[in-house]
């Protein structure tokens, strides 16, 4: 029961933490990834190379700390400075939302930068603007380049919620430490804890193999034949 | 006499310390076929891609219908939707497909209906014998059929002039000849087009102006029994000389 409970929570973190921090990852990769013309007035500027900042700030301070410890900041801090008590679950969920974002920020900004510059050409040539330029062809095709590295971050989450042990989620770790505790024997419960975490992510990457796979589309397309009307109405021979 | 469609006046345009562009005084009329011709390096792509501002130009007007484009206040989307482009490389937009490349700049740039839409793209890609092939991803077919597709998806804008950055050059020998037939049908229909070539058999025979540009600059232009039967200067009958001999 205590396992079950372990799982569902250690689910229910990481698949929100990566879908989140997916989210928050493309928006900020898509932020830094605006091109500068020197044409544009110098308030846009000013402020884009602010936003800039804070986003690189936001990236490296996530990237370069453990996140055990942002966990325990985000918990105990929150409550201390500003008396905010958080259910661990939810400050659980924050942490590896926010912490993931930060990853997939820099992975989201390679998946962008790595789509050939013939295709923002083409886009603009017929008149896009860049934000349909985004919406119609960079992104679609940049985030099916990014999905096997989500799907790395997304077996990393299952893993790492063990981490929240430290601000009391009941997350599988930490119910497997608690049925330790109860029954006095290590082997057995860290053993099957094992085989679930790898049942989990085994999961994980099946689905989003399957996911690409549906992105990519069928392997052969469908030859349509001309009917001798359509013909007639016009069409040069070639 | 009307407006030039397209009109280029004094343009430079300098990457760096290097003048790639140096003073061009360039013109389109409607329904004219202009070839540019030149070695490689001489500025060809740059001018065509200064033309729908794909290069910001370093100086310089281009006049659109008389309409200085690069003023403040221009559109420069609005004004590129005006005019096609097809590219060596394609560039057909991988995500889609045949069908939805040529859809999706008639949906979200001039908001048409989508059912419209896609029978305009039909009767496009049925001109240059792609409609079969609606449904096939640009991986799935030949370098051919993609720039058969890349013109019907900038057809399909309608745009008043259609631009060609050596459409033919990242082509295999045998699939050139599908491509150029295409153009020629284009040309025939009275479409106002801008070609940069290495084909000097097709600019000879479509053309109705031919523009040798050498080093930066526009060095001679002229109908295409002039440029190749009888060149002015020398720079362009060793041009010629040396590309035709490679064939």
């Amino acid at each position: 029961m205590w396992l079950l409970v372990g799982t569902r929570n250690t689910l229910l973190i990481s698949i929100t933490g990566t879908v989140v921090g997916f989210a928050i990852g493309l928006l900020v990769a898509v932020l830094r990834t605006i091109p500068k013309n020197p044409g544009d007035p110098l308030v846009k500027r000013g402020a884009m190379r602010f936003v800039n900042i804070l986003l690189s700030v936001y990236i490296e301070v996530f990237r370069g700390t453990p996140m055990m410890v942002q966990g325990i900041l985000v918990y105990y801090g929150l409550m201390e400075a500003f008396q905010i008590d958080l259910a661990p679950i939810t400050a659980g969920i924050l942490v590896v939302s926010i912490n993931t974002g930060a990853y997939m920020a820099e992975i989201a900004r390679g998946g962008i930068e790595s789509i050939d510059r013939g295709q923002y050409e083409a886009a603009q040539s017929i008149g896009m603007n860049h934000t349909q330029t985004m919406l119609s062809v960079i992104l679609p095709q940049a985030i099916r380049n990014i999905l096997p590295a989500t799907g790395n971050e997304f077996v990393i989450n299952i893993k790492d919620t063990s981490v929240l042990s430290a601000i009391m989620v009941s997350e599988l770790f930490f119910m497997t430490n608690s049925i330790k505790g109860a029954i006095y024997r290590t082997f057995e419960p860290f053993f099957i804890t094992c085989v679930i975490y790898l049942i989990l992510t085994f999961t994980v990457t099946r689905i989003l193999r399957l996911i690409e796979r549906r992105l990519d589309g069928p392997d052969s397309y469908e030859m349509r034949p001309i009917t001798k009307e359509e013909k007639a109405e016009g069409g040069v021979e070639i | 006499m009307s407006t030039p469609v397209v009109q280029v006046c004094g343009l430079k345009k300098t990457f760096g310390r290097n003048e790639v562009l140096k003073n061009i005084d360039f013109s389109v009329n409607r329904g004219e076929v202009v070839c540019v011709i030149g070695a490689s390096g001489s500025g060809k792509s740059t001018l065509l891609r200064c033309i729908n501002l794909l290069e910001y130009p370093t100086g310089g007007q281009i006049l659109f219908h008389g309409e200085n484009v690069l003023e403040k206040g221009m559109n420069p989307a609005k004004y590129r939707a005006r005019l096609g482009m097809v590219f060596q490389q394609f560039n057909l937009f991988s995500n889609m497909t045949v069908l939805e490349n040529c859809v999706v700049g008639q949906v979200k740039v001039l908001g048409k209906e989508r059912a419209e839409a896609e029978k305009t793209a039909v009767s496009f890609l049925q001109r240059v014998g792609m409609d079969q092939y609606v449904d096939a991803k640009p991986r799935q077919i030949s370098g051919g059929q993609k720039q058969r597709v890349a013109i019907a998806r900038a057809l399909s804008m309608e745009p008043e002039a259609m631009l060609f950055d050596e459409p033919t050059s990242a082509l295999d020998p045998e699939m050139v000849g599908e491509v150029l037939k295409v153009m020629r049908d284009l040309a025939e229909s009275g479409l106002t087009m801008i070609i940069v070539t290495h084909e000097m058999a097709f600019a000879r025979e479509v053309a109705d102006r031919v523009v040798f540009m050498d080093d930066g600059v526009i060095a001679e232009e002229g109908p295409p029994e002039v440029i190749f039967g009888n060149p002015k200067l020398e720079r362009t009958k060793m041009f010629l000389t040396r590309i035709l001999s490679e064939k």
